[in-house]
């Protein structure tokens, strides 16, 4: 990581701990923050929020590991998560995975290429009377079918 | 997305309601009358254990403490499970209304929404509600004129793990810790969110408060059962013509509530999520209540082509994702149970075996610390039992029936 990288980074993690606040109960929202912005908590970034809220390193590692949507290791710009839970399962989402993998070339764990899409199974995402269903990031897409699935994929940048 | 209600048969809580008159009744109410309503209402909780929810908010506000909190359990991870999507979208007055309810009866002056990651989408709408709430003093000092009555709510984000719907492992992910569950007692009335006195409710138990606020303990009890009052809304999915959110009363049978969701050729239903049980057609004609098929609402149905197998196999893979791993008995409980389904599959078991691990699934009901590994072999017993010919066919639970 470059200097100025490094510098820009910690100047954000400040800016996140004067706005939740310097205490523990503070470190999920500003890992989420970090999270949303990076598409992952780098090893720099997760000393500096030890060191800026005071607590271990393996702490902060800990809990970064503990949640699904929290990443260590660099993912896609792009994080997409298709439910894989039994109502969706039985909507048809064998077929949108098979054509998803076909379309991006990579398959469920993998990242493109061009960094731009990152393919995750996540449990139940609570829209199982419209299923199957996917994240894209933080927005939600229903009643997929293989051809609607690829469309929504291709419109993400 | 689009929300798929059937809010007009709704009696009770889709009843009629103005954002914001539970909040100005109150200045003419105690505490004490809030509860005694609450009580006579006999609400339970609508998260899923239903413990009765004037006993709780009495017991937190009897605590002395100077600082409570309230918080609004919006985790909703069980499989199956949607409604508190619809409420806080469609009826965000219901669940905010009823936590500023809480808020006055308990004593707490802040509240958190825990709302889960996958929810993120509603983050602005939500927020923008809480805003309107302040700029018309239904939060923040002296609410709606009651002199030292201020609260306020922070929506806080999940970030993708279902046991963090488990309220003391809720309470140490609001901390900042990994969301394990904690060793109970002490019990979050007494000492919860930063060692202070908690109340954690569902979203749908909030929206229930208000109605009873508004019309009474005694109305509210009226409907559904004696041991089961009011009505619940049913998250329903699966093989059905009408998925989609249900108010119904407490009591209402599972064969009537597949008529209405029009299901056809129905072989299963899955009451109450991956951690609920699995019943067939032989069980039908029960009711849906604490006192039979108790649920927090998710309700999955399985028409005759469906492999139970499948849909079991499907569970067991959620909870050996999902368990924080924090206990021996759910962290390879689970693996074991998986492991057994897998044998089930491919035809390699012997019914000692298989016996065994049921037993297994006993011992975890008992000695998991937490309600998920407590819960989690109900799916595995139930459906060996109730699908056995299905299962124990010889072609691995194939080809179903
Ligand atoms: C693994 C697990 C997950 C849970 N998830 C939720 C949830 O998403 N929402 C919820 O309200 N309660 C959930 N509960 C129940 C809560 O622990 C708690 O009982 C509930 O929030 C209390 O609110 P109530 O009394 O209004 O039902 C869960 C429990 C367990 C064991
Ligand atoms: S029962 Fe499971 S989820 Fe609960 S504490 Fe034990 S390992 Fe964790
Ligand atoms: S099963 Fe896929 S959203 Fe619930």
């Amino acid at each position: 990581m470059l200097v100025v990288e490094k510098n820009s980074l910690t100047d954000e993690i400040e800016v996140l701990v004067e706005k939740y606040g310097k205490e523990r109960s503070s470190l999920l929202p500003i890992l989420q923050e970090i999270q949303r912005n990076h598409k992952y908590i780098s090893d720099f970034a997760q000393q500096e929020i030890a060191r800026l809220l005071d607590i271990h390193p393996v702490e902060v590692y800990s809990v970064i590991t503990f949640y699904s949507f929290l990443n260590a290791k660099p993912k896609g710009r792009n994080i997409v998560r298709l439910c894989r839970t039994i109502t969706c399962d039985l909507l048809g989402k064998e077929n949108v995975v098979a054509a998803i993998e076909r379309e991006l070339g990579i398959k469920f764990g993998e990242t493109t290429k061009d960094n731009r899409i990152t393919l995750e199974y996540a449990n139940c995402l609570g829209m199982c009377d419209q299923g199957p269903a996917l994240l894209v990031n933080d927005k939600v897409y229903t009643e997929l079918t293989p051809e609607k699935a690829v469309q929504i994929l291709n419109s993400v940048r | 997305m689009k929300n798929k209600t059937n809010q007009s048969n709704g009696k009770v809580l889709f009843s009629q309601y103005n954002r914001g008159d539970a909040i100005k009744k109150l200045s003419g109410l105690s505490r004490e009358d809030v509860l005694y309503e609450l009580k006579v209402s006999k609400l339970k909780g609508r998260g899923g254990a239903g413990f009765p929810t004037s006993t709780k908010w009495m017991l937190t506000a009897a605590a002395v403490s100077q600082e409570k909190y309230l918080i609004c359990n919006a985790d909703e991870g069980e499989p199956g499970t949607f409604k508190d999507r619809v409420l806080l979208l469609e009826h965000s007055e219901l669940v905010f209304d009823g936590m500023v309810v809480g808020a006055y009866t308990i004593g707490a002056k802040k509240g958190f929404v825990y709302l889960r990651g996958e929810y993120e989408y509603m983050l602005s709408s939500l927020e923008d509600f809480l805003e309107t709430m302040r700029n018309d003093n239904l939060l923040g000092e002296s609410i709606c004129g009651i002199k030292g009555f201020d609260f306020d709510i922070e929506i806080r984000l999940g970030s993708g793990a279902y046991v963090c719907g488990e309220e003391t492992a809720l309470i140490e992910s609001l901390e900042g810790h990994r969301g394990e569950a904690r060793n109970r007692p002490p019990f979050p009335v007494s000492k919860g969110y930063k060692g202070k006195p908690t109340t954690v409710n569902n979203v749908e138990t909030f929206a229930s408060v208000v109605h009873i606020v508004m019309k009474g303990g005694e109305w509210f009890q009226k409907h559904g059962t004696d041991k089961s009052t009011g009505s619940k809304l049913f998250s329903v999915s699966g093989d059905c013509e009408r998925p989609g959110v249900y108010e119904l009363p407490w009591g209402t049978k599972i064969s009537e509530l597949l008529e209405i969701i029009g299901a056809k050729n129905t072989k299963a239903v899955q009451v109450g999520g991956a951690s609920g049980i699995c019943v067939n057609k032989s069980q039908f004609e029960r009711t849906l209540a604490y006192e039979d098929c108790s649920t927090g609402g998710s309700i999955m149905v399985f028409n005759e082509t469906r492999n139970m197998l499948h849909v079991l196999k499907n569970f067991m893979e959620f909870f050996v994702e999902e368990s924080c791993g924090q206990c021996t008995p759910c962290r390879i409980g689970n693996t074991k149970l998986l492991e057994g389904v897998e044998m089930l599959e491919s035809d390699e078991y012997t019914f000692a075996y298989i016996n065994k691990l049921k037993e297994l699934g006993k011992t975890m009901q008992i000695a998991s610390k937490c309600g998920l590994g407590q819960s989690s072999p109900n799916s595995f017993l139930s459906i060996l039992e109730n699908f056995k010919d299905e299962i124990f066919n010889g072609r691995g639970g194939k080809y179903g029936k």
